[in-house]
C-alpha cells in the first residue's frame, strides 16, 4: 500500500499580533512548527504501514524552510519526502494549493491513500483536503476519528455534530483526520539520524508541469482585503465579593433569580 | 464563471433525513440583508429525495425561489453526487453568490464544488456584507481567531462562502409565504465508491455543547481530572453540559467536540460558567455570544473578565465545591 501524507508548516503560536501601523501580521521572532493535527495524519499513515505494509511519502508545499517539517515527518516514520517550493507557488489560496498538491500526487503516482490533517491552524479553512480529492476525482472521508483499510476500502469513523458515522470509501481515497485518531509518537534520536538518509525530493512549479495561471496568487480567486483585530465585547463586569462560601451564596442567589435552581 | 450575467443569492438548503439544518434559516436571514443592498433574488437550493415538502419553510424564512432537485442518488449525502448536482444547477442558473452552512456537511461539500466550478470559497465566515466600494466581503477568523481577515472573490463567480453556525438570528417566519418553485432534473449516478455503513446518534457526554442552554467550561487552570468531575457535577446540577477550552482537550481529558473556540465549536448558550479559563482570543470568539457569562479565575487581570457579566476572583477548588453544596442545599 502506498500512502501519501500532506503536511503544512505553520507559525508556532495561535496568538499572532498585527502591526498597528501597517495592519500586517508581525512575523519576526515567530517560530514555525508542524501543523498539530498533521502530526496525527503522519502517525495514522505510519501505523497503517506498520499494520499492512507499504510505504509512506510525505508532501509539503511552502518556503524552503518547510523542509524542517518534512524532516520531522521522516523521523516519525515516513519513507520519502517531497517539498513543493517555488516563488510562483506563493500566496496560493485553497484552490491553487489543492491544484498544486494534486499535481504532486499525480507525479508521485500509484497512491492508494492520501491523508491530511482536518485543518491548518493558521488559515483554518479545512478546504485543502476535500479540494485535492476533487481535483483527483477520488472519494473523500473528512473528519475521520479512526481509520483502517480492508480489501481495497478505507474504513473510518466520523464524528459529526449530532451523529457518528461509520463509512467506507474505495481506494484510492483521501481522508482528513482529527486529533482524536491517535497520539503522535515522539521521534527517537536514532530515528532522527536515520531520517537524514531517507530520499528527499524538491520540486518546482515547472517540475510539476503546473499551468502558471492556476498556481500561487494568479490561481487564487480569493484575495485578502485586510486584517483586523477582533472586536472585543467590553462588559461592565459585576464582581462577587468575599470568601468562597459567600461568593457561592451570591452565585446561587443569581441562579435562583434566573430560575435556574 | 465570469462576472457577466451572474446574479442572484443562493443558499444551500442543507437537509439530512428530511430535516433542514438550522444554519439554513440563519443564512437566509443574512441573505435578506444582502438583498437590501444588491436587490438580488434569494434562492434556496434543495437537494435530496422526497424533500420538496421542505420548500414552504424556506419561503417562510425568506427564500423567494426554491430550486429542488430530487434524485435517488441524493437520498443520503455523499460528496461526489452532491458536488455534481450542485455544479450542474449553478452552471445552468449562474448565481452570483452561493452560501453554505459551515457544518461538517457544508465543509465537506463546498470545497469540491469550488474545484468543479473553479471559483473562490471563503471558509467559516463570521460576517458577510458589501463594503463601501460595493464589493461583497466575507470576514473570517485566522490564526485561531486572533485576527480576522476580510476576504473578497473579485473575478470568479459564484462567490462561495461557508458561514459559521449561530452567527445570525433567523427572521420571524412569515406563515403561509410562498414563491417560485423550480423543479430541476440532475444527471448524476450514485457513488459506488463511498458508503455510509452505520449512523449512530451521539450520546457521549450528554449531547452536543452546541445546542446546550447552560455550559460549565473548564480551562488550563483546572488541575486534575478529579476537579473536572466536579465541574461535570455542577453542569449536571444546573441541567447543563460540560465544555472546555483547548488545553484540556489537548491534554486528552475531554474529546474535541467539547472544545469551545475557533478551532472547536462556537456556542451561544443562555448561561456559561468559565472556570479557570484565562480567555484567549480564540476562546472568546467561540463563546462571546452567550447570554450571561459568569467567570471564575484566581487572576484579577484575566482577559476573560473583560467579556464577563459576572466575575469571581477566587480559587475554583474552594469555590466550586461550595457552590455545589449551596445549590444542593437550596434544591433540597
Amino acid at each position: 500500500m502506498k500512502i501519501l501524507v500532506f503536511v503544512k508548516q505553520v507559525p508556532d503560536t495561535d496568538d499572532v499580533a498585527l502591526d498597528p501601523k501597517t495592519g500586517r501580521l508581525v512575523r519576526e521572532g515567530v517560530e514555525s512548527k508542524l501543523n498539530p493535527v498533521d502530526a496525527n495524519a503522519v502517525e495514522a499513515a505510519v501505523q497503517l504501514k506498520e499494520k499492512h505494509g507499504g510505504t509512506v511519502g510525505v508532501v509539503s508545499m511552502g518556503p524552503p524552510q518547510a523542509e524542517d517539517v518534512l524532516k520531522k515527518a521522516l523521523a516519525l516514520g515516513c519513507d520519502e519526502s517531497y517539498l513543493l517550493s517555488d516563488r510562483p507557488l506563493g500566496g496560493a489560496d485553497t484552490l491553487a494549493t489543492a491544484y498544486t498538491l494534486s499535481l504532486a500526487a499525480r507525479r508521485i503516482g500509484g497512491y492508494d491513500l492520501l491523508l491530511f490533517g482536518r485543518n491548518a491552524v493558521d488559515g483554518d479553512t479545512a478546504q485543502t483536503g476535500p479540494a485535492t480529492a476533487a481535483f483527483l476525482g477520488i472519494p473523500q472521508v473528512t473528519l475521520a476519528s479512526s481509520i483502517d483499510v480492508e480489501d481495497g476500502w478505507v474504513i473510518c469513523e466520523r464524528r459529526l455534530e449530532d451523529r457518528t458515522q461509520k463509512v467506507r470509501a474505495r481506494m484510492p481515497a483521501l481522508v482528513t483526520v482529527t486529533a482524536e485518531m491517535n497520539k503522535p509518537r515522539y521521534p527517537k534520536p536514532v530515528d532522527i539520524v536515520k531520517a537524514l538518509k531517507k530520499p528527499r525530493h524538491a520540486w518546482t512549479a515547472q517540475d510539476l508541469g503546473a499551468d502558471p495561471s492556476r498556481i500561487g496568487m494568479n490561481g487564487s480567486p480569493t484575495s485578502t482585503r485586510g486584517l483586523m483585530e477582533p472586536r472585543k465585547r467590553k462588559a461592565d463586569t459585576k464582581y462577587f465579593q468575599g470568601q468562597p462560601r459567600e461568593i457561592a451564596a451570591q452565585i446561587a442567589d443569581l441562579l435562583h433569580d434566573e430560575r435556574l435552581i | 464563471m465570469a462576472q457577466e450575467d451572474c446574479k442572484g443569492i443562493w443558499v444551500f438548503a442543507e437537509q439530512q433525513d428530511g430535516k433542514l439544518n438550522d444554519t439554513v434559516f440563519e443564512i437566509l436571514a443574512r441573505a435578506l440583508d444582502l438583498k437590501n443592498h444588491s436587490g438580488e433574488e434569494i434562492t434556496a437550493v434543495l437537494l435530496g429525495k422526497g424533500v420538496t415538502a421542505l420548500a414552504p419553510a424556506l419561503f417562510e424564512y425568506g427564500a423567494e425561489a426554491v430550486i429542488v432537485a430530487e434524485n435517488d442518488a441524493l437520498a443520503q449525502y455523499s460528496a461526489r453526487p452532491y458536488e455534481k448536482a450542485l455544479t450542474q444547477l449553478v452552471q445552468k442558473h449562474r448565481p452570483s453568490i452561493l452560501l453554505y452552512g459551515a457544518t461538517s456537511l457544508g465543509r465537506d461539500l463546498a470545497p469540491r464544488v469550488m474545484v468543479s466550478l473553479r471559483t473562490g470559497l471563503t471558509a467559516d465566515a463570521v460576517d458577510l456584507g458589501f463594503d463601501e466600494d460595493g464589493v461583497f466581503c466575507q470576514t473570517t477568523p485566522a490564526y485561531g481567531g486572533s485576527v480576522l481577515a476580510r476576504i473578497a472573490i473579485l473575478e470568479k463567480r459564484p462567490q462561495m462562502v461557508t458561514v459559521r453556525p449561530k452567527m445570525f438570528d433567523p427572521v420571524e417566519p412569515r406563515s403561509g409565504a410562498s414563491g417560485r418553485m423550480i423543479a430541476e432534473t440532475v444527471d448524476i449516478a450514485a457513488d459506488g465508491d463511498y458508503e455510509v455503513l452505520e449512523t449512530m446518534a451521539r450520546q457521549d457526554h450528554g449531547g452536543s455543547i452546541e445546542d446546550a442552554d447552560i455550559l460549565v467550561s473548564g480551562g488550563r487552570g483546572i488541575k486534575s481530572e478529579e476537579d473536572l468531575k466536579r465541574l461535570d457535577e455542577l453542569a449536571a446540577l444546573l441541567g447543563g453540559r460540560l465544555a472546555a477550552s483547548r488545553p484540556l482537550v489537548d491534554s486528552g481529558w475531554l474529546p474535541h467536540d467539547r472544545q469551545i473556540g475557533q478551532s472547536g465549536t462556537t456556542v451561544k448558550p443562555k448561561y456559561i460558567f468559565n472556570v479557570a479559563i484565562s480567555g484567549s482570543v480564540q476562546y472568546q470568539v467561540g463563546m462571546q455570544k452567550a447570554g450571561c457569562i459568569i467567570s471564575v479565575n484566581h487572576t484579577k487581570g484575566a482577559p476573560i473578565f473583560d467579556i464577563s457579566h459576572y466575575g469571581a476572583v477566587a480559587d475554583y477548588r474552594a469555590l466550586i465545591p461550595a457552590l455545589i453544596e449551596e445549590i444542593r442545599r437550596r434544591k433540597a
